[in-house]
């Protein structure tokens, strides 16, 4: 799996739920994700919606993602434009979800990493660099298991059941 | 990787993978049950339509629940469930409709998860299962339609925290407390990834709604299955339910545990967990007289026949009425649930006391369906998350507490203690 982005950091805690993500209750009245995007993260931060760029990146601390399962969590971030989430651990329901649908969760050191500044992930010799430009520092990112980089190659878990056409099968590695 | 004993999770992943499976190991399994909701299912069927699905591999061991917007208050939440029936009668899928209830919750109830099963459900609370023996777990929507295809999922098998109970719960004391003691202790994600399996002479002394709730209450902290070992109390709650059995699966001797936790269940004391995390938890006794305006009881967590009892005789053991300017909100989980209830006399008490009762299913637990919280509310809840706005109010104030510290609330308009 390979990956190239550019993009500014957009600083989140610890525990963040996927309620915080999106609540529940704006996804009773609509499933579209642009629609949805309006109210990324409302709970936490009501401006955040609004000051959001494409090619932004989450990074957070410990347990992103909590709480429910919702997968329009995942959905959600992508939907605006955000390809990439760091965080020093990710809560196993969201870290799926993000996989399926072609959201990069990367386990890293995330407590040097400040809001606003520009990260660029790229990937060198099978590992996933972090690198801060504004510090300077370079984080090597924890690999992700071989089922979940071969969901993510496919695109996510349609690509992934589409191209195989059976089975997931772990041991594509 | 160590040849020795297995995990009640190794030995039920090994099995519906039909190879050796241990703890780090990545497997596909043929799950027993797979379960959808409304809340997750309409965006599956999406999914599946995505991944080419034509049909789905074994009707026979899916379910769906319309449980999060029960009743529907909208067009676009009445649109989900007409899009959920027209799937399930297409290829064949058992459907429950709004009053059925949650669907695990429907699932335990009617002997379709059993002792020894894997079960998967679009719903992180699907871990509650596990009371009876099995191995469940959360997935999302994009997973669901995988294993709607291919009847199949793949799961890292987890390492297991062993949880070992001594002693028995003093009265007063209730499950709830138990599980949000552990929550406090184990923190949001000290069981991330991981099984809770639990052990020791204070299991038989749980009932099966006991250990509901508390591996109801394992998600909270992060974990990926809840588990209690099968027992006389299994074998009698599927009795009249179910003429299968499953399977008992114990652990070994020598199996090998990520660590220990011990439990005094006689130490136990009332707790409250406080805005706006389920693991910020404190003694009840931190937040004596703090006023209410809401009171929950119901859902996954608290909406079991056992919980409305204990509701109600603390509600009248304090004189019968809920106070002035609260508000009792009771919505039991289940059919069944509400049919006990209603034919023991339980739902005419708690409406006679002043409660306003609701359809079954999540009602105010999400804000998708049920009476939301007023600006500036504090509430207090069976459920099992109070996170700000959870109950669909950015601004009110959730504090979790067992179905009798809640009914005690709503009795004196105060958080106070349990007798
Ligand atoms: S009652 Fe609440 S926690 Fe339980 S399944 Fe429904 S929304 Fe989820």
């Amino acid at each position: 799996m390979s990956a190239n982005l550019t993009g500014r950091a957009r600083r989140f805690g610890d525990n963040v739920n996927t309620d915080y993500i999106i609540t529940s209750t704006r996804k009773r009245e609509t499933l579209d994700e642009t629609e949805l995007a309006r109210y990324l993260f409302e709970t936490l931060d009501p401006a955040f919606a609004a000051s959001v760029r494409a090619g932004d990146i989450i990074v957070a601390g410990r347990n992103f993602g909590c709480g429910s399962a919702m997968e329009i969590a995942a959905t959600v971030i992508l939907a605006a434009g955000i390809k990439a989430v760091l965080a020093s651990s990710f809560s196993r329901t969201f870290y799926r979800n993000a996989v399926n649908n072609g959201l990069l969760p990367l386990v890293c050191e995330t407590s040097n990493i400040n809001e606003g500044d520009t990260l660029t992930i790229r990937s060198e010799h099978g590992a996933m660099f972090v690198r801060n430009t504004v510090s300077g520092a370079v984080t090597v990112a924890a690999p992700l298991p071989p089922v979940m980089e071969a969901i993510l190659s496919a695109g996510g878990l349609v690509g992934f059941v589409l191209h195989s056409g059976r089975p997931v099968d772990p041991s594509t590695r | 990787m160590s040849a020795g004993g297995r995990t009640i999770s190794e030995k039920i992943l090994s099995a519906k993978a039909n190879r050796d499976a241990r703890a780090g190991d990545v497997v596909t399994c043929t799950p027993d049950l797979i379960l959808g909701t409304d809340a997750s299912t309409p965006m599956a069927i999406d999914y599946f339509g995505r991944m080419g699905g034509t049909s789905v591999r074994d009707a026979s061991h899916v379910m769906f629940a319309c449980d999060h917007y029960a009743p529907p208050t909208s067009d676009r939440t009445r649109a989900f469930h007409a899009l959920m029936r027209a799937f399930a009668k297409q290829h064949g899928i058992m459907m429950h409709e709004v009053g059925d209830g949650i669907s695990f919750q429907i699932a335990t109830e009617q002997g379709r998860a059993l002792p020894g099963h894997l079960v998967i459900g679009a719903d992180s609370h699907t871990v509650t299962c596990g009371a009876l023996g099995l191995f469940a777990t959360g997935v999302g929507s994009s997973d669901l339609a995988a294993a709607l295809v291919t009847g199949t999922v793949w799961l890292r098998v987890p390492e297991t925290i062993r949880v070992t109970l001594t002693g028995a719960l003093r009265p007063g004391v209730m499950a709830k407390d138990l599980a949000l003691h552990l929550v406090g202790m184990v923190g949001a994600d000290g069981a991330n990834y991981q099984t809770l399996e639990f052990h020791g002479p204070g299991v038989r002394t749980l009932s099966l709604d006991d250990r509901l709730v508390v591996c109801n209450l394992g998600v909270e902290m992060d974990a990926k299955a809840s588990i209690f070992p099968f027992d006389a109390t299994t074998e009698e709650y599927l009795a009249p339910r179910t003429r299968e059995r499953g399977t008992s699966v114990m652990s070994d001797d020598d199996a090998a545990f990520a660590r220990e936790i011990l439990i005094d269940l006689s130490a136990v004391t009332p707790r409250i967990a406080r805005p706006h995390a389920p693991d910020n938890v404190t003694p009840l006794a931190s937040a004596i007289g703090t006023a209410v305006q809401m009171v929950f009881i119901g859902t996954c967590t608290g909406g079991r026949i056992s919980d409305l009892h204990a509701a109600l005789a603390v509600l009248e053991s304090l004189g019968g009425k809920v106070a002035p300017g609260v508000q009792l909100v009771v919505t039991p989980a289940s059919r069944e649930v509400a049919e006990r209830a209603r034919a023991d006399g339980t739902l005419d008490g708690l409406q006679r006391a002043g409660a306003i009762i609701t359809e079954t299913g999540c009602g105010a637990c999400c804000g998708t369906s049920g009476v939301i919280p007023g600006n500036g509310a504090t509430v207090v809840s069976t459920a099992n998350r109070n996170f700000k706005a959870r109950m669909g109010n950015a601004t009110a104030s959730i504090y979790l507490a067992s179905p009798a510290a809640c009914a005690a609330a709503a009795a004196t308009g105060r958080i106070v203690e349990v007798a």
